[in-house]
């Protein structure tokens, strides 16, 4: 006989204030097989563990419902207290009436019986619940950092110097990413190089991380601990084992007038090219698509003067199999290109650039040199405009939400200008001035009151051209809204952090959630920041939303800490919620047929043929066998299963019914 | 969440104007970039987002000044402030219907007094012959207004240019005319 | 050639004070055997006035021109008047999402308006009519420096009109230079001249068509063009104000775009109307035209 315990949790007032509590208790009560039944105001806390634990002890409890948040959120705590109290922990089920019911519906009978539903139907559910083992797997203790920039260097770096080995893919030909674009950083105005370039050298020494730049991700297969990626390695057209990095071929190749990414087209460079002197590893590469050799079949000048013959012209794209533990995304973002601003020229103004290109200026490696020089025509802006907010926190045009990091930068940048150009004037149109952070709002203060920068707070309506000056027109909404107008030698406009062209792509080959912007979502906005919702793949830094360095380096040395804790491990436990095939006794054996439709559609190409033989070794029958350490519990093979032989432990055909049977009976 | 503060009631100027036209403009965030686009805002009493700004705090003097403005006279309907909202505030219909409310509730500023004869002449003219009499428009126009020197050069030119009638243009179903404006304009005035 | 049948709402102020916009619509239409049925009865759009003070009232007159334009069997309606095509555009925008209102609307107006009409403003007029007929039929470049000015009702609001890119419109431009006329790149394409104030509110009509007047004088364009009466009579007829405002006169003649395509097609300069103008339109001298003229990006409106 089922002796169930419900227990009723108010979530503080996030159920209490929707939900008539005590009611669903009382009613609760009443359903057969309940003996015991209460309601809480915390039950997730100690004293609610508690009552959980004591009413398995005291009232011989066979199954739990607790009736309270997601079991995302806290399943395993009740499990715990579950076992503790010496009741298997499957034995315990949630009954989900925070999200799906008081958050999302007016207070109300209505609201109350669909609770009430809810919790009949897990009480149904429980009813028929099996006592599970959990599952062993060992673990692969590699860690796979995808992304070379300063979040995924630091993440690579701390897993390396914790003992683990590190494979670490980057797209670009070089790691460094857009910290190695900045000039100075906030709020210290330290080199953004002087203090990135050890740590990307470190990178590339360090024994235990393995580097393949030009290099992505192809395919992602297995599960936590025991993961296949497959790393298509781009062909760079040159032998890295043999190249020693002289850049002769650079200097020697004749097509020079291509737009230099890394300087984001402010600059020029080859057609075989290392993308900034600094660069890790130092091996140059052939953009094909404009490399004379490819396009025309003649040239092969970078092969003719390299004394180390390096070159491979008939290099092809390798992929590359490797067997990882653990996942780290740190994939970091984009910025948003000045030409999708309708008021702001459509892009068609070459001296209003966005703030990435206004780094690479101020830089001392970049195309000025670290002179302030106008694109159009090389002049020093004596007047300068900083457009905060530009695409940020715009539904209309750009995107919804604060890119966080422009206030800042655009403090810095009126700051480096002014330190450049000491005559000139620099004006910066916001409407807040979000500096939340450690010396944050000192520095631009310090912005304002000690480099003179001017802030006005309105949005720029209107910029346009005319005699050579680009006219600003904007508001100052701390003065009636009176117009402002400024004509200025050049704009800078923040434009707003978005997330990665394939960032998309890249989620779905890792099967991890991604929110509307495409930014990679943390499994808990709080608790579980550098997680995923996939064991084993975790995220740090700008791919999850707009974020400055310390916060990116702080998510990845999380996310060293998380993957360090997982590697600490020789086997991890499982959820021992995977499908099986049933077995009966000879001469049957089993119900499946052994038609093998299930094989073909498993995700995880974990079904495999077994041998049913007789003392002889006479084979009699072939059955479908669904290797535990593969399953993942998806439920596909069952739905395809003709002769109903497969069933998922924790969500058996049986539960379902009775579920849905409990919703129709109430 | 929306949905479920449907129970807050909202009395305000802006609560009306949110029920009557769909505009919210609890959704400004005061960033002035209508201001700074409105070609008129430097004759406005209250540039555009002032003018929400006012409507934000909904305090009663605000709301008075709103419906007292010349600003919401001045207002061309150029749309170029909905054309650059970054939240999308839909000014213009907002501006409609403070004009009404400001006509029902006897509030219109006397500066726009001019915007509003011409108005007037306008209409009575379509009310009269179904299209516009220009001739007689602005001959009502001046009276209405006492600007009678107005234009007074301009007048002669146009004609002597053939661009005006002296005789109006009138439409046959003339009971149709009269008909759309006792349903409309007459029905809401008396 | 089969002759076009197309409906046509010529609106007030083309039968009055810019009826040289009416003249040269009608003139390049009958060139190209295009023929223009009006609206029978057709009445006032309302204007700016009718939405001033009362919503009913603005989609009541539009709606009952619409109503008029079905009945008489229409499927396309040109509709020059910028002004008019708004209000028009607006009306059927209004009707066809607000069921409630749209039934009023049939109440007041006694008719009943189905919305199947297809309202084109005078751009997409030449666009889907005229732009194809030009190579064949134009007698002279329009070897001109221009500026197009669009002002605020051919491109807002952009939800309803859908018209081009809002702040940087290109379609006049286009059918500018395909008459071989070298479009400039402005800062006031697309800001308001004034419009309705044009008597009520002269002062501020004066500074914002000024500012017009003088950028397009400025950047050396040898002609405005437009496309809407209002802009037309406010840059033409407004010249002393526009003159005062700057401190200087500015002879930039304004054009219709339906003028300059006539001018291309060799049509008579009176028969489109321009000696109606208060600013002289000295334009001459234009080149036989050689050879057909590639413009890129012909069909930028989207439909409604």
């Amino acid at each position: 006989m089922a002796r169930i315990g419900v227990f009723i949790c108010h979530c503080g007032e996030n159920i209490s204030a929707t939900v008539d509590c005590p009611k669903v208790s009382e009613v609760a009560a009443k359903f057969p097989g309940v003996v015991y039944s209460i309601d809480y105001k915390y039950m997730c806390s100690d004293p609610g563990q508690s009552m959980v634990v004591n009413a398995i002890k005291e009232h011989k409890l066979t199954g739990v419902v607790v009736s309270a948040c997601s079991p995302r959120m806290h399943e395993p705590t009740f499990r715990r207290a579950c076992a503790e109290a010496g009741l298997n922990p499957y034995l315990c089920e949630m009954a989900n009436i925070r999200e799906h019911c008081s958050w999302v519906h007016e207070k109300g009978d209505k609201t109350d019986q669909k609770a009430i539903d809810v919790v009949r139907m897990m009480v149904e559910k429980v009813k028929r619940n099996n006592a599970l083992m959990s599952i062993k797997v060992p673990v692969t203790k590699t860690a796979l950092v995808i992304g070379g920039g300063v979040a995924g260097i630091q993440a690579a770096l701390d897993i390396a110097n914790a003992g683990h080995k590190v494979i670490m893919v980057e797209r670009d030909p070089s790691i460094g990413g857009h910290m190695s674009q900045l000039s100075e950083t906030f709020p210290t105005l330290d080199c953004s190089q002087c203090i990135l370039t050890p740590r990307m050298v470190e990178v590339a020494q360090n024994p235990n991380i393995k580097l393949y730049t030009y290099a992505e991700v192809e395919s992602v297969e297995g599960f936590v601990g025991n993961f296949t990626v497959k790393i298509r390695k781009k062909a760079k057209s040159v032998d890295e084992t043999v190249c020693n990095g002289c850049g002769l071929c650079t200097t020697k190749c004749p097509n020079k007038k291509i737009p230099n990414e890394f300087e984001l087209g402010m600059g020029k460079r080859p057609a075989i090219y290392v993308p900034f002197p600094q660069a890790v590893p130092n091996i140059p590469v052939i953009d094909k698509i404009n490399c004379t050799y490819y396009k025309t079949g003649k040239c092969k000048i970078c092969e003719k003067v390299c004394q180390a013959k390096a070159i491979r012209f008939d290099q092809e794209d390798e992929i590359i199999e490797v067997a990882v533990g653990a996942i780290a995304i740190c994939t970091g973002f984009d910025v948003k290109k000045t030409d999708f601003f309708p008021e702001y020229g459509y892009g068609k103004y070459k001296d209003i650039i966005d703030g990435l290109q206004f780094e690479r200026m101020a830089s001392a490696s970049g195309p000025t040199s670290g002179e302030m020089r106008r694109p159009s025509d090389g002049q020093t802006p004596k007047k300068i405009v900083f457009v905060a907010c530009a695409g940020s926190r715009d539904p209309a045009k750009g995107i919804e939400y604060c890119s966080k990091i422009c206030c800042m930068y655009t403090a810095k940048h009126a700051m480096l200008y002014k330190h450049k150009v000491h005559d000139g004037t620099a004006y910066v149109f916001y409407m807040d001035i979000r500096a939340a952070g450690k010396n944050y709002d000192e520095f631009t203060r310090r912005g304002i009151e000690e480099d003179g920068a001017k802030y006005i707070r309105g949005r720029v309506s209107k910029i346009y051209e005319r005699d050579g000056k680009l006219i600003v027109v904007g508001a100052d909404t701390l003065m009636n809204a009176e117009t402002v107008e400024i004509e200025a030698d050049m704009v800078v406009l923040a434009t707003a952090g978005v997330a990665n062209p394939g960032a998309e792509e890249l989620a779905q080959k890792l099967h991890v959630s991604y929110d509307q912007h495409k930014f990679f979502s943390e499994a808990h906005p709080k608790l579980k920041p550098v997680e995923t919702n996939t064991a084993g793949i975790y995220l740090a830094g700008a791919c999850q939303a707009p974020k400055d360095i310390p916060e990116s380096v702080a998510a990845a040395s999380g996310v060293a800490g998380k993957i360090s804790c997982l590697f600490a491990n020789n086997e991890l436990t499982r959820e021992p919620l995977i499908a099986f095939v049933d077995r009966t006794a000879p001469p049957e054996y089993s119900s499946c047929t052994g038609c093998f439709l299930c094989q073909p559609v498993c995700p995880y190409n974990a079904i495999e043929r077994e041998d049913v033989k007789d003392r002889n070794g006479n084979l009699i029958k072939q059955l479908a066998y669904i290797n535990p350490g593969l399953c993942q519990g998806c439920g596909t093979c069952v739905a395809v299963c003709k002769s109903k032989s497969i069933d998922i432990d924790g969500y058996t055909n049986s539960q379902m019914y009775y579920e849905v049977d409990a919703l129709l009976n109430s | 969440m929306s949905e479920s503060h449907n129970h807050l009631v909202d009395n305000s100027l802006s609560g009306k104007i949110k029920k009557e036209t769909g505009v919210s403009v609890a959704r400004c965030y005061q960033c002035g970039k209508c201001s700074a686009g409105c070609p008129v805002s430097v004759d406005m009493d209250y540039p555009p987002s002032l003018l929400i700004r006012k409507l934000q705090t909904g305090l009663p003097e605000h709301e008075e000044q709103v419906l007292r403005s010349k600003s919401i006279w001045f207002c061309l309907s150029c749309e170029m402030c909905i054309a650059r909202c970054p939240m999308e505030v839909d000014i213009p219909p907002m501006m409609d219907y403070l004009r009404h409310e400001s006509i029902r509730l006897k509030k219109v500023n006397p500066a726009s007094k001019n915007i509003i004869s011409f108005h007037k002449a306008f209409l009575d003219s379509i009310e009269q012959t179904g299209k516009l009499y220009e001739m007689g428009l602005i001959v009502d126009y001046k009276t209405r207004s006492f600007n009678l020197m107005q234009d007074v050069m301009l007048a002669p030119s146009m004609f002597a240019k053939g661009k005006l009638s002296i005789l109006p243009e009138v439409i046959k179903n003339r009971r149709n005319m009269k008909q759309i404006f006792k349903n409309t304009l007459k029905n809401k005035q008396k | 050639m089969q002759k076009i049948k197309l409906g046509y709402y010529p609106g007030c102020s083309l039968e009055g004070s810019s009826r040289e916009y009416n003249e040269s619509v009608q003139a390049i239409a009958e060139k190209l055997g295009i023929e223009l049925v009006s609206i029978p009865d057709w009445n006032c759009c309302g204007a700016t006035a009718a939405h001033n003070l009362n919503k009913e009232l603005s989609l009541s007159l539009p709606a009952r021109n619409l109503a008029l334009a079905e009945e008489a069997g229409l499927k396309e309606l040109v509709v020059p008047c910028a002004a008019c095509y708004s209000r028009f555009t607006t009306t059927q925008h209004e009707l066809m999402h607000d069921e409630t209102m749209h039934q009023k609307v049939n109440g007041i107006i006694g008719k009943e308006y189905k919305g199947n009409l297809r309202i084109l403003n005078v751009i997409q007029f030449i666009e889907e009519f005229i732009i194809d007929k030009l190579d064949d039929n134009i007698k002279f470049e329009f070897n001109k420096k221009v500026a197009c000015y669009y002002g605020c009702l051919l491109v807002r609001p952009n939800k309803i009109l859908n018209f081009d890119r809002t702040e940087d419109p290109q379609t006049m431009d286009v059918v500018m230079k395909k008459l071989g006329a070298d479009s400039i790149d402005w800062a006031y394409k697309t800001e308001c001249c004034g419009a309705g104030f044009s008597v009520s509110f002269t002062e501020a009509v004066g500074r914002l068509s000024g500012k017009i007047v003088e950028d397009a004088d400025h950047r050396g364009a040898e002609a405005l063009i437009v496309a809407c009466p209002m802009c037309h009579s406010n840059l033409d007829m407004r010249r002393p104000e526009i003159d005062k405002y700057n401190g200087k006169k500015l002879n930039i003649p304004v054009l219709y775009i339906t003028q300059a395509i006539g001018l291309a097609l060799g049509i008579d300069r009176n028969i489109l109307g321009l000696q109606r103008h208060f600013v002289t339109v000295k334009l001459n001298d234009f080149k036989p035209f050689a050879k057909k003229i590639e413009v890129e990006n012909l069909q930028i409106t989207e439909e409604i």
